[in-house]
């Protein structure tokens, strides 16, 4: 069906000219920028996910009050309070020595043992991730839990600052799904034209085959077996050389452990796509010559 | 066996190649068709192998309706009919054996079946010795009885020759034309289109039908007063 059996006999009435068209090398080319485009848009989707997973039920809350020791016992009582909460998951305390340590690598001193740094009024953070889905119920609850137990605090959903992130991430993600699609009609189009210009190519043994009798069901075989083993050789090509770049990308990227980078592996599902692009794409070429090839036969007497 | 009834034939928006041509064509005769250049034989004869079907009229072949067959019928009725074309038609990049043993592997018959049939006709019709020869490398003549022997090699119901000993030398002709002989007496009807006037009495009850301009004439009789061969 796919490459259609054609006995060894047959096959000499195409004169063997394999690989020099153009077609592989142009389906080679296709298919690994569909790959590339398609791996990317995994990587993106699923980061976006992940980031949005990340921050969809998580808050801080930022106290500022101006004497250090009531700002860490409202700090400590927010937490316990904030803990005992029936929609919160859980509810952490960013260490002081924490936050020294991040805001250190900008000053300069990466153990926060700058004084100037040590010298500086450290807002007291509390982490706080709800449970469930009812995020401005939550919200208004927890509202009024921060204004007893530390009036004036400041509520920060992290969905406000990094929300539009992760919609930028995602709409990457949507048009390297378009590309794949646009790509796949591309690579369709020039089966298409492969297809015909060998009808051209071969009209006067076509012509002949036909007087003789031969049904379109047999020159479609003939020719559909030649350009789908064309188009497999240049798929192969394609799927093989996108392997190699993305091993390598996936290589690089195991030696950054942190950030959105790690979020941003492919995953099993995400491989298995990308190995069933190929096997769609030969399965897609050959039909496409197929329909083609009997639409073109069609219209000879 | 063949029947055309009121035939006319036009290539597009031109004035009509074939007009009000009728005849009827009885099994296991023998016929030629003559006329002059340009007169329409080849045209007839399309008609006649299915390469072209009428622009109106009636064709009916081995008892069947062609001009409103479908398609896919074609193939099956094709294959009881031989052809030589006038321009060979060889497929060039197919050795002289595998030319002639297209129409049986076509058909199906199997690679044993077809070497026995294919190697005894590359003798016959003397290039035994050129089997694997492509056609290009053939002389005119050559190629002529390669055309000839894939037309006859599965022993086809209708034969149809347009022009079948334009390029070989007198011999040769009376050769493939004896070909065509027993072919016919095995009960193929055999249609030749031909200039030679010379060839045409070499055939005992060969009927003769003659184009003029597009028109059918019967000098013979042997449309209106078909042949009896008991
Ligand atoms: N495919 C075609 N398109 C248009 N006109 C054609 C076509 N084939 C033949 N004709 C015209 O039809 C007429 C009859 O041609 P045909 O080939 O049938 O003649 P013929 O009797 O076989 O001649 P010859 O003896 O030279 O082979 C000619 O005028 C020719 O120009
Ligand atoms: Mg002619």
């Amino acid at each position: 069906m796919i490459i259609p059996r054609v006995p060894a006999q047959h096959r000499r009435l195409l004169p063997d000219r394999r690989l020099s068209g153009p077609t592989p090398w142009v389906i080679a080319i296709l298919m690994l920028l569909t790959l590339l485009a398609a791996a990317a848009g995994v990587g993106l989707a699923r980061s976006a996910n992940a980031i949005g997973d990340a921050i969809a039920g998580r808050v801080t809350v930022q106290i500022v009050t101006a004497n250090p020791i009531t700002r860490a016992e409202q700090a400590a009582a927010l937490r316990r309070a904030a803990a005992a909460q029936p929609f919160v998951r859980s509810a952490r305390a960013v260490e002081q020595a924490e936050l020294r340590a991040t805001l250190g690598q900008w000053f300069g001193s990466a153990e926060g043992d700058d004084p100037v740094l040590q010298s500086l009024p450290l807002p007291a953070l509390v982490d706080i991730d709800f449970v469930g889905e009812d995020r401005a119920g939550h919200m208004a609850q927890l509202r009024a839990l921060v204004e007893r137990v530390a009036p004036g605090a400041r509520i920060i959903p992290h969905a406000e600052w990094l929300g539009p992130v992760a919609r930028l991430i995602r709409s990457l993600a949507w048009i390297a799904g378009a590309l794949v699609l646009l790509m796949t009609a591309a690579s369709a189009a020039i089966v298409i034209m492969t297809a015909r210009a060998a009808l051209g190519t071969h009209y006067a043994t076509i012509e002949m085959l036909h007087l003789i009798g031969a049904t379109d069901q047999q020159i479609t075989r003939l020719f559909q077996r030649r350009i789908a083993i064309d188009t497999a050789y240049g798929i192969a090509l394609g799927t093989a050389v996108a392997a190699a770049i993305l091993l390598l990308i996936g290589w690089q990227w195991s030696g950054i452990t942190s950030g959105l980078a790690a979020t941003a592996s492919l995953g099993a599902a995400g491989w298995a796509l990308l190995l069933a692009l190929p096997l769609l794409a030969i399965a897609l070429a050959a039909l496409t010559a197929r329909q083609t090839l009997l639409a073109a036969l069609q219209k000879i007497l | 066996m063949v029947e055309f009834s009121g035939v006319g034939l036009r290539y597009g928006p031109d004035a009509e190649v074939l007009s009000d041509v009728s005849f009827n064509l009885q099994p296991g005769s023998f016929y030629f068709l003559t006329g002059a250049s340009g007169a329409g034989k080849t045209s007839l004869l399309k008609m006649l192998y299915l390469a072209q079907r009428p622009s109106r009229g009636i064709v009916r072949l081995f008892g069947e309706d062609l001009v409103s067959m479908p398609r896919h019928r074609l193939p099956g009725f094709r294959r009881r009919i031989g052809v030589v074309f006038q321009d060979f038609r060889l497929i060039p990049h197919l050795s002289a054996r595998d030319n002639i043993a297209l129409p049986l592997r076509i058909a199906g018959v199997s690679e044993e079946d077809l070497s026995g049939p294919v190697g005894e006709m590359l003798s016959w019709i003397g290039l035994g010795d050129r089997a694997h020869a492509f056609p290009p490398t053939l002389s005119g003549g050559e190629q002529q009885r390669v055309a000839i022997a894939r037309a006859v090699i599965a022993r086809p119901q209708l034969l149809v020759a347009d022009e079948p000993t334009g390029n070989v030398d007198p011999d040769m002709a009376m050769r493939l034309l004896g070909l065509f002989e027993a072919l016919n007496r095995l009960g193929t009807t055999v249609v030749v289109a031909t200039h030679d006037i010379h060839l045409i009495s070499r055939i005992e009850n060969a009927q003769m039908m003659r184009l003029e301009k597009g028109r059918l004439s019967d000098p013979t009789g042997a449309l209106r007063y078909p042949p009896n061969r008991s």
